[in-house]
């Protein structure tokens, strides 16, 4: 059954078609890859699809239910996690802190300081609670990140490009993490590093000038020339 | 100690030295530290607003005033006595905050600072308008018989003293009691990142809407109590001047900090009272004192202690 239905999913800045017509379907415990070129429209789509951004046309269907006029934050509660492509931590907070205002609209108040400190130590960064954000390191905000992503315990997680930035050491650690997760979670992933897509997704949705180019599993990507002259460039 | 033992210690320290102040303070700073509290009550809802949600409001004065005309009218008109006029006050700040509210919160940033300064001269020319109910700039007098509350007379000064520190107290445990729940946590994580605090599902126009009504209560609260006690209601207090004093007040004492507003309310009263005792160029003294504050102590006086010694200053 999918989790998530995109359908007819458009929208049109002064005319500048940002999202042309996309539908996808998303299946319960997939992780779907989201890849193309820069402006083709990713971080638009998945805007549209947690409610950041109003789409000019189409549906989104989460679980079942139409939730196209839906607000964002209600979205979230339905069980929507989504982490900022550019790092949106509270800075000003401690780490602790950043963990538990993601996790108190989801469960009692007493349950919070164990689920906190769960979700702290999943990431790695258990130890650190007491210290600011802001005074992480760019890996580790991106791991913080990740963490009040999964604290919710969402039905889907939407990471928008979760390695921008990381090591590869970090990389390989990402890796690992999300290999690690239940496997009833839904997650989409947007991702810019081919080999985090290729090594993570169950199938991949390739986008280009805001149409759905392709779609299917990493090795089809791969091997189909489309998405290779579009995208991953040929010689 | 702990934290939380910490926080007890000073805030109710903070309440006992007040009291203690009743008893051994000379008739002069008696009086001033009345009206400072009532004043400071003021400041402690403005930054709940200000300090805490990071809006940056100019239109308070309508919250005051609102609390005080609510009070004085109905005494005078509809002859009510001191306790359900306070509580009259006291709502009509709260209805008019959320109405205002619901309007200004569309926008952000300076929009809603120009907004909410139009709101409050809106008001101001309000109680101008109705000069036949409000006497306008002239105010009216709150007859000493109406003056009265559970059988205590507020314009004697001992009793003026200790309502004000009631109402000071049950402010500033109100406050604590706010900043250190959730919905004070999800106040601070909408200043210092909106975008984000929505994406974690929280609805933010509702909190902020709450933050403001609250804020606009306890003001109303104080400009209420302040007429009661000082037995005066005038149009002055609805001006814009008295919008700028707590956001004056809150950045000197330190914004986003519970005991912050006091320390600012007292600082700058005693500021003025002092230089204008050997110039008339007094407020000349009092610009120089904040810029130099604004220069070395951008958080303000308890925002500085704050982060260099005690972290833990709610």
């Amino acid at each position: 059954m999918s989790l998530l239905s995109v359908r007819g999913l458009t929208k049109t800045y002064d005319g500048v078609r940002a999202v042309d017509v996309v539908s996808l379907d998303i299946e319960v415990g997939e992780v779907r890859g989201l890849i193309g070129p820069n402006g083709a429209g990713k971080t638009t789509l998945v805007g549209m699809i947690c409610g950041r951004i109003a789409p000019t046309a189409g549906q989104v269907i989460f679980a079942g239910r139409d939730i196209t006029g839906l607000a964002a934050h209600r979205r979230t509660r339905l069980g929507m996690a989504y982490t900022f492509q550019i790092t949106s931590i509270y800075a000003g907070l401690p780490l602790a802190e950043n963990v538990a205002l993601a996790a108190r609209p989801h469960m009692a108040g007493a349950q919070v300081p164990a689920a906190v400190d769960a979700a702290l130590a999943q990431v790695g960064l258990d130890g650190h609670d007491a210290a600011n954000a802001g005074d992480l390191s760019y890996g580790h905000q991106r791991l913080l990140e990740i963490a009040m992503g999964l604290v919710q315990k969402p039905r889907l997680l939407i990471l928008d490009e979760p390695t921008q930035g990381l090591s590869e050491a970090e990389v390989v650690r990402f890796l690992s993490l999300i290999q690690g997760l239940p496997t009833d979670m839904t997650v989409l992933l947007i991702e810019h590093n081919m080999d985090v897509v290729m090594a993570l997704a169950d199938r991949v949705t390739v986008l280009d000038a805001g149409e759905l180019l392709f779609e299917g599993t990493p090795d089809e990507v791969r091997a189909d020339a489309g998405v290779q002259a579009a995208y991953l460039g040929v010689a | 100690m702990s934290a939380r033992a910490r926080v007890f210690a000073l805030h109710g320290g903070l309440l006992a030295l007040l009291l203690a102040g009743h008893f051994l303070l000379p008739a002069y700073h008696h009086g001033n530290l009345a009206r400072i509290m009532v004043l400071a009550t003021y400041a402690m809802g403005y930054n709940i607003v200000f300090g805490y949600t990071g809006l940056l409001s100019l239109g308070h004065a309508l919250f005051f005033a609102a609390g005080m005309y609510g009070m004085g009218l109905s005494v005078q008109h509809l002859g009510y006595s001191a306790g359900p006029a306070l509580l009259i006050g006291v709502l009509s700040a709260a209805v008019v905050a959320a109405g205002s509210g619901v309007l200004a919160l569309r926008t952000r940033g300076v929009a809603f600072m120009i907004v909410t300064l139009m709101f409050a001269q809106a008001g101001y020319l309000t109680v101008l308008y109705f000069g036949e109910w409000t006497r306008g700039d002239e105010g009216f007098v709150i007859a000493r018989g109406a003056r009265v509350l559970w059988g205590i007379d507020l314009s004697d000064e001992g009793n003026r003293y200790l309502a004000a520190l009631a109402l000071f107290a049950a402010a500033m445990i109100a406050c604590l009691a706010l900043v250190r729940a959730p919905f004070g946590r999800t106040l601070v994580a909408i200043r210092e990142n909106e975008a984000r605090t929505r994406m974690l599902g929280y609805d933010t126009f509702r909190t902020k809407l709450a933050a403001v009504t609250i804020s606009g209560a306890i003001s109303g609260a104080a400009g209420a109590a302040y007429g009661l006690l000082f037995g005066y209601a005038g149009a002055s207090f609805a001006g814009v001047e008295y919008s700028i004093l707590p956001l004056l007040w809150v950045l000197l004492g330190g914004a986003g900090t519970v005991l912050g507003p006091f320390v600012g309310s007292l600082f700058m009263f005693y500021l003025i009272d002092l230089s204008s005792g050997f110039t008339t160029a007094y407020m000349l003294i009092a610009g120089v004192a904040l810029v130099l504050l604004t220069l070395f102590a951008p958080q303000g006086i308890l925002g500085e202690v704050r982060r260099r010694i005690w972290e833990w200053l709610p």
